[in-house]
């Protein structure tokens, strides 16, 4: 990876302590720097800066100097330079930093405006905290509790607004609660692309709004609910549904194509309530799309395999491999392994030392859709480039395997195991399936498990640990959020013990496989599972400059070369 | 939404006083207005598309500037300023006589349709307060019998119709 | 001591028997005669005199016209425009209205001249929606001037090019605040823009270099090029130069509009001598002197403090009447002159309800980005409204002053200030009264006393 340039470094005095900060950061991030919260609601690092909440006012100086001279005006008290300090209060989210800077954020001028913006915000606010979902992530009362006064001192009536508008079919809003920051409506014009949200009418009886008959549809609506403070907007799926503070995060990513927006699964007891977006500047920022949101919904779906099967009849893990281990005797060299472009890294290095051990000819179906050039890319799978990271394929996928059709067809290929890839899909014929016998290992029923020999159940992405590498060929990983059902197997279980099956021996925890894959892999040195950092690690692409990737710019990817025509079947 | 041909022709003109068309939400709102009377359904889309923006972007426009109104008036738009020099010299009272000599409330059609009186914010005429904006025209020192006269001027204009 | 006569300089023709508005008329008046000899003078030579000159602003903050002109971004090479502030909105202020209807070519005049000054491609003038008539007028205005080649394409016969569009508001004071203008002038909401980094000189229509200048204070910049920046000096007080217009309103027995010497008529000789005092069997109470967002004074306090007088630092003891009616003396004591909106309050005001007046303007009036403005602005308006119509508490007074404390300097532009020097200063000059509205209000009002809100 090659280091960033070094950025132009500034340095400023924030509540006495020297910082030097790259030039161009604003004040509150350089006070974050220093571990100083500058409370806020309108800023947001990822947006355009309006300044309109008036929440992050501080106190700012420069240093004094002789205006004829330019010679430092030196303090005889303290006999350093002595500072200007501005006497009125300055937001911190639009000052940015210059050297010098001097800013208090505690001190009476700043704790008194704190508090002033802090009571007008909750004067007409409902103060509904105990049924909105907001509570226990809202700004409004965490900078209530931290700045506020604690006391009302309102007593004429509060204004009216709408209480329970369906901005789309996944964001709900209550006018009432919303201050009016306009973060979501700069969302939806600088990000989303989609601007469909507005304030209507003025000043305190300003009301966010969608153009009438229009509707907040798209597919990023749902960061809308993230980064408003308060609880006007809420997610509709989510609503009432759970307290956040019951819910245990999981650090994840999303798999629905190979961006690899990081994200946080949020879970009780076994269940999964929703899933946010996690900030990673280098791959989705703050963002994720709606779609990656729902995914596991599938989770507990009534197609969901939970048994292991033989011809059929439920089995047991370890009879099913028996089952398999007799296949790959009786069928030696007429096996193909389809391995997974949605498979973890170290399936996809344990399919591969499965195919090794079978010598088996081994393929990836490929998936591809229309990239959205935001955070959904052309290739709907997470994880082809640990394919060729770990040298499962040397070239990219199709997305229909008319070479093992081939030889189904001419009797050359009797056993198929297939890692979670519906052959029907990737056009076999149920004629060329009723031909072989197939090793399924997947978490949904479809065609193949149907008529699979061998059926093993195995994990969806929260209910295990992997890494993927995403388009840009970073190596990102994600934990286990909720415990898979039962008669369901870790992928690196069954793949291990099928391996065992063909006469290999390979470990199956990830521990043991970071070793081995630092080992046999290229470019893997020192990474391991545990080490990897929560934001990933660039790994180097020049072996595979060369391949025609299908995915087209998105948020933090520029192809580079020129994409090829994607199919949108 | 059927606009004049002429209000058509002075919409495609006023767009060219700007470099970026959206500039002219505002011009093209009053032109309408004067055609239509309000800002009728459809009107905002309509603009919209004319100057190459979203919907939201025009409707936020028409609610933030109290001129621009989405529902039909009376005849006449009898607007009394409300702010502080007129109301010493009596704007309330001025204010109140129009209610009462059309029969309605600030802000409501007359139930004859001929006006629509509405209580407005400071109209820059405040060395000849009370003053009172009936249409176009600035009326000054509207006070009750000046208020009654006009009035009986809308009264008898109505009757002729 | 007698006041002054009036200097009419700028207001020179208005109300004048047989002036009209047309251009014939203008130039016979010896109209255009100095945009003919400044487009003959280097540009920078008229920016030097504008300087010279030390004409303030004349929409409300006074700034000085040529540092404005002079912070214009010219480097950048984007197009430089100007913006003809003609928002007259400040309650009180009724000036602009005028010239425009009456002297419209005036106007024209002295925005041709700071535009040839700037190198400005586009000039605008904005002018509120609820002056249609006045908009038709400067329509006109323009046309003829265009047509006679004082305005459009090679001004002159000379290579300088610059049209005029006049621009419609639609009823919202925010519009005033410049970069409001400019938001309002893009198509938006008129939402003001935080500075930095949108300074309307470096940032402003387009995000390009822009000046925003009030009406009045173009009428002035003709007049200065006319006489020479030097020679305007010597018109009104150092540092308060050339003339300006009050405009009086209220309680006197002749209202009106009337242009002296800026520092030369104190505010006892503008409001007895001038206007004539006070309606029949009244007393002055209060006085707003430069529109309604100008703290109040009190007849019947006194001023005491240091001020320079050439060079030396002299005593001094007003009252309200003795106050030198310029931006300085009323910077000194508390309030400003603002845009010259002058608003007399007599004795049968009550001043808790003529702040809830002035507060629900205000509260009508914020457009609703800040907290502080957006919420205070109606908070404040609640209070005193309910102070008149629902139950007045002793302690709504302590309360409006906390509210309105916490206001200013806190919001993006200076509607904060605005919108709570009224409820700070009628409270600083007339708390007593706020505190005893609740037995007030149960006795008989005065004869004659209006109603407010």
């Amino acid at each position: 990876m090659i280091a960033p340039p070094k950025p132009d470094l500034v340095t400023v005095n924030i509540d006495g302590r020297e910082i030097a900060v790259p030039k161009g950061t604003n004040v509150i991030e350089a006070a974050r720097l220093v571990n100083v919260d500058v409370p806020h609601y309108c800023y947001h690092p990822k947006l355009t800066i309006v300044g309109n909440c008036r929440m992050c006012l501080i106190e700012m100086g420069m240093p004094a100097v002789d205006p004829a001279t330019k010679a430092p005006i030196m303090d005889p008290a303290t006999g350093k330079q002595k500072i200007n300090w501005i006497p009125r209060p300055q937001i911190g989210c639009g000052t940015n930093v210059s050297p010098g800077l001097h800013v208090k954020t505690t001190s009476p001028m700043v704790k008194d405006a704190r508090e002033g913006v802090m009571e007008f915000l909750l004067i007409n606010h409902p103060l509904d905290c105990p049924i909105c979902d907001q509570a226990g992530e809202c700004k409004l009362q965490e900078q209530s509790t931290g700045y506020g006064r604690g006391y009302s001192r309102f007593v004429e009536q509060k204004n009216v607004k709408p209480k329970r508008t369906q901005l789309g079919p996944r964001v709900t809003l209550d006018d009432e609660r919303c201050i009016l920051c306009s973060r979501c409506i700069r969302f939806s014009k600088e990000i989303a692309k989609d601007d469909v949200l507005g304030f209507i009418d003025r000043g305190s009886y300003s009301t966010l709004t969608c153009f009438p008959g229009k509707q907040l549809t798209n597919n990023y609506s749902l960061n809308t609910v993230d980064i408003c403070p308060v609880g006007a907007l809420t997610s509709t799926d989510f609503r009432f549904k759970m307290r956040v503070w019951f819910l245990k995060q999981t650090n994840s990513l999303d798999t629905e194509s190979s961006v690899g927006a990081n994200t946080v699964v949020w879970s009780r007891e076994g269940q999964i309530y929703r899933i946010t977006p996690r900030r990673n500047d280098e791959v989705n920022d703050t963002w994720m799309a709606d779609s990656g949101r729902e995914l596991f919904k599938t989770l507990r779906a009534a197609d969901r395999l939970t048994a292991v099967k033989v011809n059929g009849a439920d089995s047991g893990l370890d009879l099913a491999a028996n089952a398999a281990a007799d296949l790959f005797k009786a069928y030696a060299g007429a096996i193909a392994v389809v391995g997974s472009a949605r498979s973890t890294v170290e399936e996809q290095f344990l399919t591969k030392k499965l195919a090794v051990a079978l010598n088996a000819p081994t393929q990836l179906v490929s998936r591809v859709g229309p990239g959205d050039t935001l955070l959904i890319s052309a290739d709907r799978n997470p994880n082809v480039r640990g394919a060729l990271v770990t040298g499962l394929i040397a070239a990219l996928p199709a997305q229909t395997l008319p070479a093992l059709a081939a030889s189904v067809d001419a009797g050359k290929t009797r056993v198929i195991v297939s890692v979670g890839e519906d052959l029907a899909a990737a056009g076999l014929t149920a004629a060329q399936l009723a031909k072989v016998a197939v090793v399924y290992l997947g978490t949904h029923a479809n065609a193949t498990s149907a008529v699979a020999k061998v059926v093993l159940p195995t994990l969806a992405v929260f209910e295990k640990n992997g890494t993927l590498v995403n388009q840009q060929f970073r190596l990102q990983k994600f934990a286990k959020a909720v415990p898979a059902p039962a008669g369901a197997t870790d992928d690196l279980i069954v793949l291990a013990k099928l391996a065992a099956a063909a006469g290999a021996s390979v470990p199956s925890d990830l521990g043991s496989l970071w070793k081995l894959l630092a080992a046999e892999v290229p470019g893997l040195g020192p990474i391991t599972y545990a080490n990897l950092p929560e934001t990933g690690l660039l790994l180097d692409a020049t072996p595979f400059a060369a391949l025609p990737f299908v995915e087209g710019e998105t948020l933090h990817y520029k192809p580079v070369a020129p994409a090829v025509a994607v199919a949108t079947a | 939404m059927n606009l004049k041909p002429t209000t058509l022709t002075q919409i495609d003109e006023v767009i060219t006083h700007y470099p970026t068309k959206r500039s002219a939400t505002l011009p093209l709102l009053h032109l309408i207005q004067e055609d239509v009377g309000y800002i009728p359904e459809g009107a905002i889309e309509w603009i919209a598309t004319k100057l190459e923006l979203e919907p939201i972007n025009v409707y936020e426009v028409v609610t933030f500037y109290p001129m621009f109104r989405q529902k039909p008036i009376g005849r006449r738009h009898i607007k009394v300023c409300r702010t502080l020099s007129c109301a010493l010299l009596g704007g309330y009272k001025t204010c109140e006589q129009f209610e009462k000599e059309f029969n309605t409330h600030r802000g409501e059609v007359s139930p004859d349709g001929e006006v629509t009186v509405d209580f407005v914010e400071c109209l820059a005429s405040c060395g000849t307060a009370p003053v009172v904006l009936i249409d176009d025209d600035l009326h000054e020192k509207v006070d009750c019998a000046k208020a009654k006269q006009l009035s009986a001027q809308i009264k008898a204009e109505a009757k002729k119709r | 001591m007698a006041a002054p006569t009036q200097r009419r300089i700028i207001f020179q023709h208005i109300d004048e028997p047989g002036y009209s508005n047309d251009l014939a008329c203008y130039v016979r008046h010896g109209g255009y005669d100095v945009l003919k000899k400044a487009v003959t003078r280097p540009p920078a030579e008229l920016i030097d005199e504008v300087k010279k000159s030390g004409l303030r602003g004349r929409g409300g903050a006074g700034f000085p016209c040529g540092v404005k002109w002079g912070l214009v971004d010219r480097k950048s090479g984007k197009p430089i425009y100007l913006i003809v502030n003609a928002d007259e909105s400040e309650p009180g202020t009724f000036k602009d209205r005028y010239i425009m209807h009456q002297d419209p070519h005036q106007l024209i005049e002295g925005t041709m001249i700071s535009c040839f000054a700037n190198n400005v491609k586009q000039a605008y003038i904005y002018i509120r929606g609820e002056m249609p008539h006045g908009a038709r007028i400067l329509e006109k205005a323009i046309a003829e001037a265009r047509a006679a080649g004082f305005v459009g394409k090679n001004i002159l016969g000379t290579t300088y090019s610059c049209d005029i569009f006049v621009h419609r508001g639609a009823g919202a004071y925010i519009c005033g605040e410049e970069t409001g203008l400019i938001e309002s002038l893009e198509g938006k909401r008129a939402n003001p823009r935080i500075k930095p980094p949108y300074f309307p000189a470096v940032l402003g229509l387009y995000q390009c270099p822009t000046i925003v200048n009030n009406v009045e204070t173009l009428c002035h910049v003709k007049h200065i090029v006319e006489f020479g920046g030097d020679a305007f000096t010597k018109i009104g007080t150092p540092n308060n130069t050339g003339t300006r217009i009050f405009c009086v309103s209220g309680h006197v027995q002749r209202p009106g509009y009337y242009e002296f010497e800026a520092g030369k008529i104190t505010m006892g000789q503008l409001l007895h001598e001038v206007c004539g005092g006070p309606l029949p069997g009244r007393t002055f109470k209060a006085v707003i002197p430069g529109g309604s967002s100008a703290k109040i004074l009190r007849f019947g306090e006194r001023f005491k403090g240091k001020r320079k007088v050439g060079a030396e630092m002299v005593d001094y003891d007003w009252g309200v009447e003795d106050v030198p009616m310029d931006f300085d003396s009323l910077g000194m004591i508390g309030t400003m002159g603002g845009s010259g909106g002058v608003i007399v309050m007599d004795d049968t005001v009550n001043m808790v309800e003529a702040l809830a007046n002035i507060n629900a303007f205000y509260s009508h009036e914020s457009c609703g980005q800040c907290t502080p403005c957006r919420e205070g602005s109606l908070w404040m308006k609640k209070i005193t409204t309910r102070m008149v119509h629902g139950q007045a508490r002793s302690e709504d007074a302590a309360l409006l002053k906390s509210v309105a404390d916490q206001i200013p300097g806190r919001t993006i532009c200076a509607f904060g200030e605005a919108c709570s020097w009224p409820t700070q200063s009628f409270i600083a000059k007339f708390g007593d009264e706020f505190k005893h509205y609740p037995e007030t209000k149960k006795t008989a009002k005065p004869a004659g006393a209006p109603e407010l809100v």
